[in-house]
């Protein structure tokens, strides 16, 4: 696994400033992702950790812009991709983006396919939209990638249909489709969510492979910290809609700082530990429309909350080189650190 | 909970477990569902869902059963509820066969086994309050109860549970999922069972709900000394509330031992897959990785000698014939492999 600071240098290649999603409830129009900003540097394995309702798919929609027309929309901020602004782009200019620069894999292996086509068709499908290939051609790649992706028999499988794969196999022929075209970044929410762990473990590291062979960069959308641990190398922790914590993932997992994130750590039974009793977080995430609009969204549930917490919104602010936290108790710390050094 | 019953909890300390009775003892369980085809949809074949699983149960512990989708250990416990009519083996219920039992035999006993379901969406009614949902098997019971004492009793176990006494008028879909979970427990506990399956508890839930709803059913155990049937396929939540585990495959147990064993010391080279396949949440621990190859094959049409042995890394010819029985390697410790002795 690569270094933290081996990325420093390089110049991003996915820039996210700023970002603001809204819905609209009711006729008003409410934040689902609120002030988000990061950067995806080439080859980096970017993992966003957040529960149900943090904001973390709707935050990849955004950046494919697919969300649903009317109901959702990019109140603020800007997205761009290797420099160029994915904002001002129209719809033809961003399906031509879409697979090729940046491929998006869901966590249904069964709804992301098509039932009444062939592995094949849907397959090749990607390739003529983005090449002009023929027909001989696109089914040798075709046979290529599911072999890549480690199908066997895909000389067999490019003529099935979905429903003859089992859950893996399908799994493996929707990231055979991300890549087709190759893309250097790879969006990835909830990938192996739906399966089971020997399946899981295979297509993690199938994911680890592609991105080492094809320089790509992978944005994994996730809710399970084991699978963040092994895979990557920076981490985003979502709350309702906002970051509240982002570091590299050693820092992360070593000394994580917001409250929110050691409670998510403790909560989570351990195999290589013993405990009694599992930490856990009183209550629920408030819904969109009762969001407080003052002060930290965690402080309902957060057990060192302190009266400014209600009436002062914490800044994501770095607390250390390189690790962003989202709270008033690192604020305070660090400007008094500021002043010492002052 | 009414005082009548409060006073045998208290009464009934809880036993040492060396000596703990068995609650419940599976022998040989086996459950085929049939597959129809051809003229008539006639009986063509079977999907040999659980195919010869054997463990008991001692009161007050717990065990919990894992798997991979398909393993067939869902439909252990539904057999095991006798939801499901068992094509084979006995089941030995708190000293009583109940394999076969039926009509007002059966409704009697399953006072003393409840179920609680993995999707807290779909098993609540939505046309029903939740008084309703938790009173229900209170007055199926006992319609002669008063309507005065069951809403007492409702409400002591909503309090029980961790959820508000409001909740009591409300419907299922105006809570979270977590809190449905809670629903779900507070119904599995009207009857005071003896036994409560849980099949794939919290699988539905967040890691912070997870965790709340995983530290209420082991207070409940404590409190009732209750007995649980764990069904999972996470690892790390079965290793967190179960005493023994056994590692299902193919409808077979392959594996069944105490969980210090089974963590530390996995024999089945299954087993060993399994368990090196959780990610960890450790980026800094490097583990050695056993990926298995391919996919759990159909159990409509399983491979001949051990189930395993299409996938197992360390298969030899004989593994293709010979099919492994369950058997004690060390005191407490089950293992199906012709490999470990």
């Amino acid at each position: 696994m690569n270094n933290f600071t081996d990325f420093q240098s390089q110049p991003p290649l996915l820039e996210v400033n700023n970002l603001e999603t809204a819905f609209e409830i009711d006729g008003e129009w409410h934040n689902a992702v609120d002030n988000v900003s990061f950067q995806v540097k080439p080859k980096q394995v970017i993992g966003v950790v957040g529960e149900s309702g943090c904001g973390k798919s709707v935050m990849s929609l955004s950046i494919m812009k697919l969300l649903p027309k009317g109901i959702g929309k990019i109140r603020n901020g800007d997205i761009k991709f290797n420099g160029k602004n994915l904002e001002k782009l129209n719809d033809k200019e961003m399906n031509k983006v879409r697979g090729k620069d940046i491929a998006m894999i869901f966590q249904e292996p069964m709804t992301s396919l098509n039932p009444v086509f062939t592995i094949g068709f849907q397959l090749s499908e990607a390739l003529h939209n983005h090449f002009n290939i023929s027909k001989q051609d696109a089914r040798k790649k075709v046979i290529h990638l599911l072999d890549k992706v480690g199908i066997s028999r895909p000389e067999k499988v490019v003529d099935e249909y979905p429903h003859q794969l089992s859950g893996g196999m399908r799994q493996r022929v929707i990231i055979a489709m991300a890549i087709a075209c190759e893309p250097k970044l790879l969006i990835a929410d909830e990938p192996t969510t739906a399966l089971d762990v020997t399946v899981q473990a295979q297509i993690l590291e199938l994911l680890q492979e592609l991105q080492t062979t094809n320089d790509m960069a992978i944005i994994l959308i996730t809710h399970d910290l084991g699978v963040v641990a092994e895979t990557c190398h920076e981490v985003i922790v979502m709350y309702a809609g906002e970051v509240v914590e982002q570091t590299d993932v050693v820092t992360l997992f070593e000394s994580p700082k917001h409250p929110y994130t050691q409670l998510l750590m403790q909560s989570i039974p351990r195999m290589d530990q013993e405990e009694e009793v599992l930490a856990s977080i009183e209550g629920i995430v408030p819904s969109l429309k009762n969001m407080p609009r003052q002060g930290c969204k965690f402080v309902d549930r957060c057990p060192k909350a302190m009266d400014e917490c209600r009436s002062i919104t914490p800044q994501l602010k770095e607390s250390s080189p390189g690790h962003g936290v989202k709270c008033l108790l690192y604020e305070s710390s660090w400007e008094q650190e500021g002043m010492k050094a002052k | 909970m009414s005082n009548v019953v409060d006073i045998q909890h208290k009464e009934q300390s809880p036993p040492l477990p060396s000596n703990q009775e068995t609650l419940l003892e599976v022998k040989d369980l086996k459950t085929y569902y049939p597959v129809k085809g051809g003229f008539f949809r006639r009986t063509v074949g079977h999907v040999k869902a659980v195919d010869g699983v054997s463990f008991s149960l001692k009161k007050g512990e717990t065990l919990g059963l894992v798997g991979e989708s398909g393993c067939g250990k869902s439909t252990a416990g539904r057999t095991i509820l006798k939801l499901l009519k068992p094509s084979g083996g006995r089941i030995t219920f708190d000293g009583e066969d109940i394999t076969n039992i039926r009509g007002s035999r059966l409704r009697e006993r399953r006072k003393d086994f409840q179920m609680v379901f993995q999707d807290p969406y779909a098993s609540l009614n939505p046309m029903q309050m939740v008084g309703d949902i938790i009173s229900e098997p209170i007055k199926n019971y006992y319609p002669r109860k008063k309507a005065k004492d069951i809403k007492q009793e409702v409400m002591e176990l909503l309090n029980r549970v961790g959820l508000p006494e409001d909740a009591y008028h409300k419907y299922a879909h105006e809570f979270s999922g977590g809190q449905r979970q809670r629903i779900g427990i507070a119904r599995a506990l009207a009857l005071k069972p003896k036994l409560i399956i849980a099949d794939e508890p919290v699988s539905a839930l967040d890691v912070s709900v997870q965790s709340q709803v995983l530290n209420l059913l082991n207070e409940l155990q404590d409190d009732f000394n209750l007995t649980y049937l764990f069904i999972a396929h996470d690892l790390s939540v079965v290793k967190h509330m179960s005493d023994h585990i056994g590692i299902m495959y193919l409808g077979h147990i392959v594996e069944i031992a105490d969980k210090k064993s089974i963590y530390e010391e996995p024999l089945h080279p299954y087993t060993q897959a399994l368990i090196s396949a959780v990610p960890e949440p450790n980026p800094k621990k490097k583990k050695e990785r056993i990926v298995l190859k391919g996919d759990v094959p159909s159990p409509e049409n399983p491979p001949s000698g051990c189930p395993f042995h299409t996938r197992c890394p360390v298969a030899v010819d004989k593994c293709s014939t010979i099919k492994p029985e369950l058997k004690e390697v060390k005191p407490g410790r089950k293992v199906a492999c012709i490999l470990v002795d």
